[in-house]
């Protein structure tokens, strides 16, 4: 399956140290949080580009392999992303997986794609505003994403639109030790 | 200040002549780890190349300018670009042509001794895989042992010494690394052996290599003959040459022995290791100089750069030879082995045949170190 990107980058053909060079350039013309998808055809740029993604601190969301092309996804991180957390109610994500509610995942599609907690439903972030007609007030929701920053977002705009049952998962996805369910 | 550009067998004299070397390891952390240019008097850094896109201000008081540094990267172009970059700020510096894929491919003939009328016998020290592949010359013939899959080197050494390739020989089925003997015997119309035990499997044809099979090199008396001895894989053979040399296979190693689990029969194998380790090789004279088809770590190789130690001295220091209890011995050779070879499945269905991978599929499998032995 194709993974949604916000910017594509062809890097095939090319050769270590190229692709990262171009990658490194293409991504400072990206904004927080937007996802380039990199085609390349050295194997080694797989190994090479989640150990760089790490050092300057982007997030590796991972790799897939068409016919011989390799097609990365970063998502393009920086500190400021860091802040603090505002919604006043938060769950852990371990109690909010046994407890009956909806684990509403607001990840972005590719990041869903390579590793989410069966039964999780995905709604990115952008997207959400346009799709609150699948959600149940009713229902208790846990908001979950990578870090609990956009699930802290989410979380406030379901509650400002009357969702009351909802909970930020604190922390995220990045704690999650436990088995993940791919769609790759 | 220049790049200089230095090839495989630059380095390979530093390794073997223990000269000092600094060398910057561009690749990443994880195959830095795993798999470097070893070298007794070699000093270290990793720094990950796509760490310096920036520049290479901030490493530069870590880099020795009173020394030889060697840039090195995984196929050559990160090395190259790290090179320059260090060379603009005013470093003399050397890159290595082809990177770790060349240093892992590169083959050192050393000569080991000689042969009763005039005779040789050479080892090819594979430095970046620790893999050992050995030819007897006499009189115009050559007998090749454990080739690995870079036949030119064989071929044309041969050529270069005039002598026609007779018999070329695999000790087993190695899991390893992927062999040349079977290219080298249809090219140059040599017989090929291949223990029959280890080759059930095979899709090609074979001479079958057995217990006392015996071939003579040139017209004197230049035996090679087999002993049949089993451990590291069911078929493993061992060659005593010229009554002086035994060349041991995968079964044993300067500082180890032959693990017996790539084929995934370590249970059933450790009983034939410990047979041919502790009852027939005993049998053996001590004399014999032994010449394995790997070694392990730089301080295994002797100061003419072979890997060789009289078997006399393995009983008396090799840990492996000397594990009194059995269940003691069963317990080393099972419980406590490194990880397996990198791809060592793969590798024994090309070496059956069953596959026939690209070149650069072939470089794949055969990265990383060598891990065929328990210490």
């Amino acid at each position: 399956m194709s993974i949604k990107a916000d910017f594509q980058l062809d890097a095939k053909g090319l050769s270590c140290p190229m692709p990262i060079v171009k990658t490194k350039k293409a991504m400072a013309d990206l904004v927080d949080g937007q996802i380039l998808e990199v085609s390349a055809t050295d194997k080694g740029s797989k190994a090479d580009i989640a150990a760089w993604a790490e050092s300057v601190g982007h997030q590796y969301i991972g790799t897939v392999e068409e016919e011989s092309v390799l097609k990365h996804y970063i998502r393009k991180c920086s500190d400021d992303m860091m802040d603090e957390q505002t919604f006043e109610h938060t769950i852990e994500l371990k109690e909010a997986i046994e407890r009956e509610g909806l684990l509403l995942d607001v990840r972005e599609e590719g990041e869903f794609a390579f590793g989410h907690i069966e039964g999780a439903k995905s709604i990115p972030m952008g997207e959400l505003e346009g799709r609150l007609s699948e959600l149940d007030k009713e229902q208790e929701i846990y908001v979950v994403c990578r870090t609990g920053k956009r699930s802290d977002l989410a979380a406030q705009k379901l509650a400002a639109h009357g969702f009351a049952k909802v909970f930020n998962v604190l922390p995220g996805m990045t704690s999650w030790a436990g088995d993940l369910t791919k769609h790759i | 200040m220049s790049v200089l550009k230095w090839n495989a067998a630059q380095v390979a004299k530093k390794v073997i002549n223990n000269e000092e070397l600094f060398i910057l390891d561009v690749r990443n952390a994880d195959a830095f780890e795993g798999w470097k240019i070893d070298g007794r008097k070699f000093e270290y850094l990793n720094i990950p190349y796509f760490e310096l896109l920036d520049g290479v201000e901030d490493i530069l008081t870590k880099i020795p300018a009173d020394k030889d540094v060697l840039v090195v990267c995984a196929k050559e172009g990160s090395s190259l670009m790290v090179a320059e970059m260090l060379s603009e700020a005013g470093r003399t510096v050397a890159y290595l042509e082809g990177g770790m894929k060349t240093w892992s491919e590169y083959l050192e003939p050393i000569k080991v001794g000689d042969l009763t009328g005039g005779g040789e016998l050479y080892q090819f020290v594979r430095l970046g895989k620790g893999c050992l592949s050995y030819m007897v010359i006499s009189e115009g013939e050559a007998a090749i042992i454990d080739a690995v899959r870079f036949t030119d080197a064989f071929t044309s050494f041969a050529e270069g010494k005039n002598v026609k390739i007779k018999y070329v020989f695999d000790t087993h089925l190695h899991a390893d690394h992927i062999s040349g003997g079977r290219h080298i015997a249809a090219t140059t119309d040599a017989t090929y052996y291949l223990p029959p035990k280890d080759a059930e499997e095979v899709v090609f044809d074979y001479t079958p290599l057995l217990d006392g099979t015996t071939v003579q090199v040139g017209t004197s008396k230049i035996d090679v003959g087999a002993i049949y001895s089993p451990g590291h894989t069911i078929g493993s053979t061992s060659f005593v040459v010229d009554n002086k040399y035994l060349l041991t296979g995968d079964i044993l190693f300067i500082d180890s022995i032959g693990r017996p689990d790539l084929a995934g029969l370590a249970e059933d194998w450790v009983g034939d290791l410990r047979e041919t380790l502790y009852k027939r090789y005993r049998e053996l004279s001590n004399d014999l100089l032994v010449l394995p088809a790997h070694f392990m770590i730089i301080d295994e190789l002797n100061e003419d750069g072979t890997v060789a130690k009289h078997l006399g001295q393995l009983f008396a220091e090799n840990h492996g030879l000397n594990i009194k209890d059995e269940a003691e011995f069963r317990s080393v050779v099972t419980e406590h082995l490194p990880p397996q070879p990198n791809a060592y499945q793969e590798i024994r269905q090309v070496n059956m045949g069953k596959i026939t991978p690209t070149q650069d599929e072939q470089t794949e499998m055969e990265i990383g170190p060598n891990r065929c032995a328990v210490r």
